[in-house]
């Protein structure tokens, strides 16, 4: 029985971590729906993209509360990390503060830990203010109603949770030391939770040591939960914001891609040579798809944004459409982007690995024509993003399935196509006439 | 000497040019709203007139200039918009061109960022950055105070701006004019659009409160200028157009950076 602790934590360590893997393994799968393409610029570049804009928060903080406030939550987060460690080897093997010997650079760990849940707890504070009491306007957009609404809320409650429940393990901890109980090391220096321990203090020996294995057992548990809950929300950030910025777009923001299948049907029409009425080979493959209507249609990269996206909203808030009362928000179109794609995950797993159609896809069912057309394409929204998203990327390859396989743009700008088409410039005008102006005064 | 700068045969086509045997310092790049719009046209020839002050040995494609497919790609008609490229690359290339300069932002794009994909590969270059570079040349000397303290607001183009990092080129110029630069609201980075990009200049907007250039004119008319800069014809169209709907038109005007360089030298 005396290692029954040390089974059940194994199993809900397993556990955790199995399931983990399970979800990430899906993730994996839904985004290799999309196509592959090949990534902007060299390796190095691409290193030094993610350096500086992940790992160095370049863009957060040219909004500078926001900023400063999530760069505390951050450090927070990769720095009591080492912590965790330390509790997961405790937990396997029913030690106690392992790294102890450590001496000295242990109490600087400990003390560093402790300022940092201190912050981390008050920038969630303010992030929770910001969000309710504030009401800043971003985070109350249509998109956020219902689920994308409370699992930011429930981010933040999780995160306080966890940090208080690590200051009263380290507060009971601090205080057993202090009456020299059994088992428990004289290590590590409490800056913030001895003067939480001060609550305590009159506390039996057998209620204190309840309180630290209570807060120990349950920090360690709701870890593990937080890294389960993060499939299912927008947090995912905290992982994927690392290759998404990676993958993340290197050249100038107004290059867009020229469509390959477009350009070999291009080709063959300049071809002098091509037999117009040439039947294909029997061996051809099918005419590409050009543009995108649904989720397999978009690249591997634009999905793994969908999946990174955060639902800061600071794409929409800097967006001219969104900002005149048009239906568009560049995070809708991310968020729907998630759902669709997480909607056909579900249904390939009802159906055996195979993806049968439902029905339903991208375009109209969740994003719809009138948001599409009211972008300027501005960048704006790809400006904004911390994370190196692209949210016009999707709303360009929805406009290219419209007009290039629907022929659905509207009369306005089928007349401008075909004054390029037949003149050479959107308005009707002759080509011939082009140098007029320097005749005239 | 001034009198003969004026006279026609000094905007040589390319073709022209070729068929004398010389080779152009650069292409200008009219553009379809340079060539057709009347109030773009003005900037065309504003800046034609500062080319022609410094000495710049420059051609233009005249009726073998055809639209660079900008508008059509964004739309969503990559055909159309390939179709172009292709036309106009066989064009340039044929030529041998190498340097490009442009007044429209959209064109500049285009062609500096989209056409090397297809097979055409130029050095391709903002009127504003090009006039930069012969002030800080001598090739253009500003003389007089036109604008000496005027407040001039400046409209960063999108194209121009976020979409290839032009941000300092335009400002430059502003404050060669010793006015008094005064930032809108949203600039640079942040700053707001017009309203006309990805084709919207060709169509009615979206349902919504308010238009988009309206919103922006109201930003620049925040800053309560005599001048508002653009760099775009287009930026310009939806600025002048917001300016007017304000009743504004008498205290302020929108102009181009070529306009606002051209009146200061006296052109």
């Amino acid at each position: 029985m005396q290692y029954l602790p040390n089974i059940l934590f194994l199993l809900a360590l397993v556990a955790g971590i199995g399931f983990f893997t399970r979800n990430i393994r899906r993730l994996l799968r839904n985004i290799r729906l999309g196509r592959e393409v090949a990534p902007e610029g060299s390796r190095s570049e691409r290193f030094r993209q993610m350096a500086r804009i992940a790992i160095g928060q370049q863009k957060m903080v040219v909004r500078p509360i926001a900023g400063l406030l999530h760069i505390i939550v951050y450090l927070g987060f990769i720095i009591i990390n080492i912590e965790v460690l330390e509790i997961i080897i405790d937990g396997i093997f029913g030690t106690h503060r392992i790294f102890a010997f450590l001496g000295p650079a242990y109490d600087v760990l400990i003390a560093t830990f402790e300022i940092l849940a201190l912050l981390v707890l008050v920038a969630v504070v303010v992030f929770w203010l910001r969000r309710n009491a504030l009401r800043i306007r971003r985070f109350w957009k249509p998109e956020m109603k219902g689920w994308p609404k409370k699992d930011a809320d429930w981010i933040l409650y999780i995160e306080a949770i966890l940090m208080l429940l690590f200051l009263t393990m380290n507060a009971a901890d601090f205080s057993l030391q202090q009456t020299g109980a059994d088992h428990y090391v004289q290590a590590g220096a409490y800056p913030v939770s001895s003067v939480l321990a001060g609550l305590m203090s009159g506390w039996g020996e057998g209620t204190l040591v309840l309180v630290e294995r209570s807060a120990w057992w349950l920090h360690i548990l709701g870890i593990l939960f937080f890294l389960n809950y993060l499939y299912y929300s927008k947090h995912l950030h905290i992982l994927l914001a690392f290759p998404n910025t990676y993958w993340g777009k290197i050249g100038p923001k107004g290059a867009f891609e020229n469509l390959e299948s477009v350009r070999k049907e291009v080709a063959l029409m300049m071809d002098p040579d091509a037999d117009p009425y040439a039947a294909p080979p029997e061996d051809a493959e099918p005419p590409a798809k050009f543009g995108a209507s649904d989720v397999m249609d978009l690249s591997r990269i634009q999905l793994l944004n969908a999946y990174t996206c955060t639902e800061c909203g600071r794409c929409t808030s800097e967006c001219p459409a969104n900002q005149t009362g048009k239906k568009l928000s560049p995070r809708k179109i991310m968020m729907d982007t998630r759902d669709r794609l997480e909607s056909v995950g579900r249904a390939i797993e009802a159906n055996n690995g195979q993806w049968e159609p439902d029905g339903r896809q991208l375009l109209d069912d969740y994003i719809t024509r009138e948001e599409l057309w009211a972008c300027t394409t501005c960048n704006a929204c790809v400006e904004a993003c911390p994370v190196s998203i692209d949210p016009l990327s999707i709303i360009m390859d929805m406009r290219r399935y419209l007009v290039m396989e629907q022929s659905a743009a509207s009369q306005e700008l089928n007349v401008m196509m075909g004054n390029i088409e037949n003149n050479g410039a959107p308005w009707p005008f002759n080509q011939m006439d082009r140098l007029n102006w320097k005749d005239e005064s | 000497m001034g009198s003969e700068m004026e006279n026609k045969a000094d905007i040589p086509t390319l073709a022209e040019m070729t068929a004398r045997g010389e080779k152009p310092e650069v292409l200008f790049w009219v553009g379809c709203a340079g060539s057709f719009d009347d109030r773009a046209k003005k900037i065309t020839k504003a800046f034609v007139k500062l080319l022609q002050q410094a000495g710049v040995a420059f051609a233009v494609l005249g009726t073998e200039e055809s639209c660079t497919g900008d508008p059509a790609k964004r739309a969503g008609n990559e055909f159309l918009f390939q179709m172009q490229a292709a036309t106009n690359i066989q064009v340039l290339n044929g030529y041998g061109v190498e340097t490009i300069v442009t007044t429209c932002p959209h064109c500049f794009n285009t062609l500096k960022n989209e056409y090397p994909g297809l097979g055409g590969t130029y050095k391709v270059v903002h009127h504003t950055k090009f006039l930069q570079e012969l002030l800080k040349a001598g090739r253009i000397k500003l003389e007089g105070g036109t604008f000496r303290g005027k407040r001039i607001t400046y409209h960063d183009p999108c194209y121009l701006g976020r979409a290839n990092g032009i941000y300092e080129a335009p400002r430059e110029l502003i404050r060669k004019l010793d006015a008094e630069l005064v930032e809108m609201k949203s600039c640079r980075q942040k700053g707001l659009c017009c309203g006309a990009g990805g084709a919207q200049m060709f169509k009615e907007p979206e349902k919504g409160d308010k238009d988009i250039n309206i919103e922006r004119t109201e930003q620049a008319l925040d800053t309560e200028p005599e001048v508002i800069a653009a760099a775009c014809p287009f930026c310009n169209t939806m600025l002048s157009d917001g300016v007017k709907g304000k009743e504004k038109e008498q205290q302020t005007r929108v102009l181009d950076l070529a306009e606002l360089l051209a009146q200061a030298a006296d052109l």
